[in-house]
């Protein structure tokens, strides 16, 4: 058997609390051709680069016949499971994407001339935030993760798009189930990762139908939310087909909490393996805005992306990306690039000209970055300010299996009381 | 206090917008007009603004309250 | 002492205890001062500006100033360093001698300086007839104090205003009008709004998108003269095919004039065309030789551009003022090895109706142009200019997201047509030609004259044209 590539070391799961050196080999060739055909790169530069090419695609409908192809196989009937979807805004090119993340801006953000939707949800947030510390009061342990950076994304996501909660226990677990197959590195092709696609397979179905029954209801009942709104729009852009509706409210739902879970944990998690960082917070507060830039960068929430596809061959960094060829864009690597950042791998929360790509550039620039940050804001600002003596319990703590969305699943951490 | 966006820079991204609707907005979908000396009460929102732009084109002055020198 | 110690030496003296002055106190001019410091010059700095403000921002003024909705006072520029300069502000220079390196300021006073930089910029072309130039209700869009006067004028509901001039200035004017709900008229002498920067066949566009806004616009037209009431406001225009339109506010954009005028008799190579100088900033002198103690930056500046056949080029664009001031900052302060150059892609941005027009490259350098991204009718596209078979600029409507991947195939010198893109074709992909106009025969030049017979003594001279 030939050796692992760097790529293909990365995305072992041994090596998911960690993946750095490997991506520091990686970038040795920052377009690197891997044995199933995929371009992987993994350099600031060049990334930026492929963001702003209009050669190349995100459309996976344009990925030449994924299936046939020698990639990967475990990733393949996942990713069929999503293909069956209509395709939403990641996975879309212009004229289409244009219209639709529109359409959707109007409705997450508020109107053109005022759009106060997002920045209005602050009390919210604070109050969420304050809510969960306030139950930690009393004990010795808590878990980061499931009290904390878990509910705080879930409760603002299932309000801003009108989806109940009580119906978090049942998109939960789909969502946990289909992340937890996805698998692009050479463990995919294991009995127990072949064992874990049917049930994904099934989940992805299941949460689709789950969406367009909401809308369904909505569409004959108007409720709260932005996908009531949508569902009914008669605006200048038209109204959404119901396929494709209902696929960009998937998409919605899932990146609108799971990436903001991945970042507060791990925004807690390296502050408390950098205490003078963590010190510095708790005595200057209003570093909380470049700190979470820093954070952004330091543990990016999407690791890479892999929808991309050059439709023309593409000469860059002294290779050839031959049309057809899908692309993956390292970001997580990218934001550790020597080249760019000076000293990537110490953490400065006060780092100068921090122009990170935890949230991409370009058109598929994550729609939903401004909730993020606010989100991830408060809730470091104010767990640094509340919560006293913190301490990891075990480090590195255990991840979950996913690559792509990079987390850990809990983050135990000692306590010895909640402030006011 | 006192902001300059540099709108070569600027794709239009518009996260300012959305965290600073009051400072900065759009005419279209792309086109961003701002102002530039905006009330010091709105200093959180436009330093967040300013972090967020993912060209980091939005400059905030650095001399806040110290001595400029110029005579006016 | 080596030679190289002793420059090394020369250099650290000069960051030291020399005097700097830099004539012009708008955006080159302070980003100038603060590179000055960053670069470690702790000497003396003037700062002479012939506004009584401080640097402010001029983008803003002819948006969101006339919209009523900034200040004019609120441009001031933020700074990003202490310049610990003395300011002399609201006093103009008036002349420059470079023999005895010092700068004449109107109030009588000279400035001695070692090394000098060049930020005058440009002033607005005023309205040829002083007369009418002068009636009350006749505008010009330059500064500060323009914009304020102009959107107090538009704060007052005038019946029509005419703007005379398609340039990006008046086109901004006009789509404030328009959001304003302020009737408007425009006259273009040329084909169509833009032409001049654009060509015509983006200008057929923007001319579209004028009309479509409510705009009268008129192409091919010019104003012959305005006429005020007897209280001496502008009340109507007659235009060169005959027409009258009643006004009761006219901006004159009739694009700018460089304010070199207090440099005549310097011995610099400077005109109607601004101060030539070397891609560092290095001025030169009416010979063509360059200088080792005059800089020039921003507007005023002329400078060959390695990716445009060397030709010399004034750019009158934001980032220009501050990269250029940032190279000449660095050299004044180094020598040679480490001299730097202004190399920098031009670029320039406007939005109006609503559109974000951006611009990479010098789409005036190009004489084929071709679509290649996006919908013409939904006026959100991307176009490239080709020149010789290669892309020399490009312009996007909405688009600016991709633009810099544009300004990548420039620096490269790309082959013209650039390839296709994946997706999003636009219905053409045809390169046609950019229709450009005929650069226009400048009336005001001065002739430049050679005088002397011996070879060693033969000098330019400049004989100004009578007018």
């Amino acid at each position: 058997m030939a050796e692992e590539t760097p790529w293909q070391q990365a995305l072992r799961y041994t090596n998911r609390a960690n993946p750095y050196p490997f991506y520091a080999e990686l970038r040795k060739t920052p377009v690197a051709r891997q044995p199933d055909g995929t371009y992987v790169v993994s350099t600031y530069r060049e990334i930026v680069t492929l963001l702003h090419d209009p050669r190349v695609s995100s459309d996976v409908r344009k990925l030449p016949s994924r299936a046939a192809a020698a990639v990967e196989p475990g990733a393949e009937p996942i990713t069929e499971a999503v293909i069956e979807l209509e395709p939403n805004i990641i996975t879309c090119d212009p004229p289409e994407h244009d219209h639709d993340r529109r359409m959707m801006t109007r409705h997450f953000f508020g109107p053109a001339d005022a759009p106060h939707q997002i920045s209005d949800l602050e009390p919210d947030i604070r109050r969420i935030v304050a809510g969960l510390l306030d139950g930690m009061r009393g004990k010795t342990r808590i878990d980061v993760v499931d009290e904390y950076a878990y509910p705080l994304p879930v409760t603002l996501i299932c309000k801003v798009l009108g989806v109940p909660l009580e119906d978090e226990p049942r998109f939960h677990a789909w969502i946990e189930t289909a992340l937890d197959a996805l698998d692009f590195g050479p463990e995919a092709a294991s009995e127990e990762m072949r064992s874990r696609l049917a049930g994904a397979r099934r989940s992805v179905k299941e949460l689709a139908q789950f969406m367009a029954g909401l809308l369904g209801q909505y569409a004959e009942r108007p409720g709260p939310g932005m996908l009531s709104a949508m569902v009914h729009d008669g605006g200048p852009d038209g109204r959404m087909s119901e396929g494709v509706l209902a696929s960009n409210a998937v998409l919605l739902l899932f990146a609108g909490h799971e990436t903001t879970v991945n970042l507060i944990a791990h925004s807690v998690l390296t502050l408390l393996r950098h205490p003078e960082a963590l010190e510095e917070l708790r005595r200057r507060p209003d570093l909380i805005v470049p700190a979470v830039e820093e954070l952004l960068r330091f543990e990016s929430s999407v690791q890479f992306w892999h929808t991309r596809s050059a439709v023309e061959d593409i000469d860059i960094a002294g290779t050839t990306i031959p049309a057809g060829a899908p692309i993956f864009l390292v970001y997580g690597s990218a934001n550790r690039d020597p080249q760019r950042f000076a000293d990537p791998d110490r953490l400065d929360l006060e780092r100068p000209d921090n122009q990170h790509l935890g949230f991409s550039q370009g058109i598929h620039f994550c729609f939903g970055a401004p909730l993020a940050r606010l989100e991830v804001q408060v809730a470091v600002e104010e767990f640094v300010r509340r919560v006293e003596n913190p301490r990891l319990v075990a480090d590195p703590p255990p991840y979950r299996h996913n690559q792509i969305f990079r987390g850990p699943r809990h983050v135990l951490v000692d306590i010895d009381g909640i402030r006011d | 206090m006192r902001i300059v966006v540099d709108l070569n820079r600027c794709q239009g991204y518009a996260q300012c917008v959305y965290l600073a609707h009051e400072v900065f907005r759009l005419t279209g979908t792309e086109a961003l007009t701002y102002e530039p000396n905006p009330d010091d009460a709105r200093r959180l929102e436009v330093e967040r603004a300013a972090a967020a732009c993912p060209v980091r084109a939005i400059m905030i002055d650095r001399l806040d309250g110290a001595e400029r020198g110029a005579a006016s | 002492m080596t030679l190289a110690a002793t420059l090394a030496e020369l250099v650290s003296d000069f960051r030291a205890n020399g005097r700097i002055v830099i004539v012009g106190a708008s955006l080159a001019g302070l980003r100038g001062a603060e590179a000055l410091r960053e670069e470690g010059f702790s000497g003396s700095l003037t700062i002479i500006g012939d506004e009584p403000y401080e640097p402010y921002d001029r983008p803003p003024l002819s948006k969101q100033v006339l919209k009523g909705w900034v200040p004019a006072e609120h441009t001031l520029l933020p700074r990003f360093r202490e310049v610990d300069a003395q300011w002399r502000l609201g006093v103009a220079a008036t002349g420059l001698d470079r023999v005895a390196r010092q700068v004449r300021l109107a109030d009588g006073e000279q400035v001695p300086y070692h090394r000098l930089l060049i930020a005058t910029g440009t002033r607005a072309r005023p309205w040829p007839n002083p007369a009418e130039a002068a009636l009350e209700g006749v505008f010009a869009l330059r500064s500060r104090d323009d914009a304020a006067r102009l959107q107090r004028a538009l704060a007052a509901r005038p019946s029509r205003v005419l703007v005379i001039g398609g340039g990006f200035i008046g086109s901004e004017v006009a789509s404030v009008c328009r959001e304003l709900d302020i009737p408007v008229t425009l006259t273009e002498r040329g084909p169509a709004p833009l032409v001049g920067a654009l060509g015509g066949v983006i200008g057929e566009i923007a001319a579209q998108m004028q009309r479509d806004h409510g705009v009268d616009l008129r192409c091919g037209v010019s104003v012959a003269s305005l006429e005020g009431d007897a209280a001496g406001h502008v009340r109507r225009a007659r235009l060169s095919d005959g027409t009258t339109v009643e006004v009761d506010v006219v901006l004159a954009a009739l694009g700018s004039i460089r304010n070199v005028e207090w440099l005549q008799g310097s011995g610099l190579a400077a005109g109607p065309w601004g101060v030539g100088c070397d891609a560092g900033g290095r001025a030169f002198d009416i010979n063509g030789v360059v200088t080792d103690s005059v800089y020039v930056a921003g507007d005023v500046a002329r400078m060959p551009h390695v990716l445009y056949e060397y030709q010399f080029l004034a750019m009158e664009h934001w980032d220009n003022a501050v990269f250029g001031a940032e190279v000449a900052a660095h050299n004044m302060v180094n020598l040679e090895p480490h001299y730097r150059p202004h190399l920098s892609l031009p670029g320039f941005w406007s939005g109006q109706f609503g559109v974000n027009i951006k611009s990479v490259g010098v789409p005036p350098f190009g004489d084929e142009i071709v679509f290649t991204q996006g919908s013409v009718k939904d006026r959100s596209f991307a176009a490239a200019y080709g020149r010789r078979g290669r892309i020399v600029a490009a312009v996007t409507f909405d688009h600016g997201k991709w633009l810099e991947y544009y300004a990548r195939l420039i620096e490269q010198s790309a082959p013209f047509p650039p390839p296709p893109p994946g997706w999003d074709r636009p219905d053409v992909m045809e390169p046609v030609p950019a229709e450009f106009p005929a650069p226009g025969v400048p009336t005001a030049i001065p002739d430049v004259v050679l005088t002397g017979h011996d070879p060693n003594e033969r000098r330019a001279e400049f004989r100004p044209r009578g007018h």
